[in-house]
């Protein structure tokens, strides 16, 4: 017994070397793991800013933040939904959400226009895939940025990002029923100009 | 009269969301089975969101990685 207290007491400094030694490390995990994820984190980030330019820097702070307040991540949990979290939130802090007028136009009644319009162009093209390769990749672009932010966030965290509802939820300080309702009804806006952009270019 | 398209159209979403339950799910592939103006609506959605999915992959460039790794705090 006499031994162990000497020991104690021989360690007491070397003890909270140990534990700033300790944290460090957790430390350095957290920003490699947070590393690992920022491919991820970018290409969502892309779609939530209005342009490249104002995704890097959203990128930049979101990274900045993480960084400093690290220690309020709970490990074990969803670092990327962490990461996407404050990502939105600075978005929306920093005012990047300029709001379009709200979209007046009905939505049309059925989730199935779009094909039924590139079909309905198609020469009898019967293989689906190549239906949606008559949409060029600027024509998604576009018509990604063209949907409202509310309805666009939801599009792209679930179908660019694979997040779970729950997890876009989450993210976005939502419920789960208005994820759904969004993800829904984003899906026709974008299906929309898609439709538009489509038949602009007549093809 | 309840139409069996109609129905099938409005499962579509949750469908390729995989949040049918194994009943509903069930019972939109026997109408897909035997539905082929269905089940091209099907595949168009399907091929739609990866063709998105793919168009919309931007990479971040190297400058930003960078900056990213940069931003890591320094050890004492």
């Amino acid at each position: 017994m006499a031994l162990a207290g000497t020991v104690d007491h021989v360690d007491a400094e070397p003890e909270e070397a140990q534990r700033l030694a300790a944290e460090a490390r957790d430390r350095v995990r957290f920003e490699e793991d947070a590393l690992a994820l920022s491919d991820q984190v970018y290409r969502v980030a892309r779609h939530i800013a209005n342009s490249r330019e104002d995704a890097d820097e959203l990128v930049q702070e979101t990274y900045a933040r993480a960084f400093r307040s690290w220690r309020q991540f709970q490990p074990g949990t969803n670092l990327r939904a962490w990461l996407l979290r404050i990502l939105t939130n600075l978005n929306i802090d920093r005012g990047r959400r300029q709001q379009r007028a709200p979209q007046m136009q009905p939505l049309e009644a059925n989730d199935y226009f779009l094909y039924d319009r590139l079909a309905e162009n198609g020469d009898g093209v019967s293989d689906e895939d190549r239906v949606v390769e008559r949409l060029s990749q600027d024509d998604i672009v576009a018509a990604l940025s063209a949907v409202p932010h509310d309805f666009r966030d939801v599009i792209v965290l679930v179908d660019l990002g694979d997040f779970s509802y729950q997890d876009a939820a989450q993210i976005l300080d939502i419920p789960v029923g208005t994820v759904m309702s969004r993800l829904h009804r984003g899906r026709r806006i974008l299906k929309r100009e898609l439709a538009e952009s489509a038949l602009e270019e007549g093809t | 009269m309840n139409d069996p398209c109609a129905h099938c159209e409005e499962m579509m979403q949750p469908y390729l969301d995989h949040v049918l339950t194994d009943a509903e799910m069930a019972e939109a592939e026997r109408h897909l089975d035997e539905c082929e103006p269905c089940r091209r609506r099907y595949r168009f959605e399907e091929s739609l969101r990866v063709y998105v999915r793919k168009a919309a992959a931007e990479q971040m460039s190297p400058e930003l990685r960078r900056k990213l790794a940069a931003l890591r705090i320094p050890l004492e």
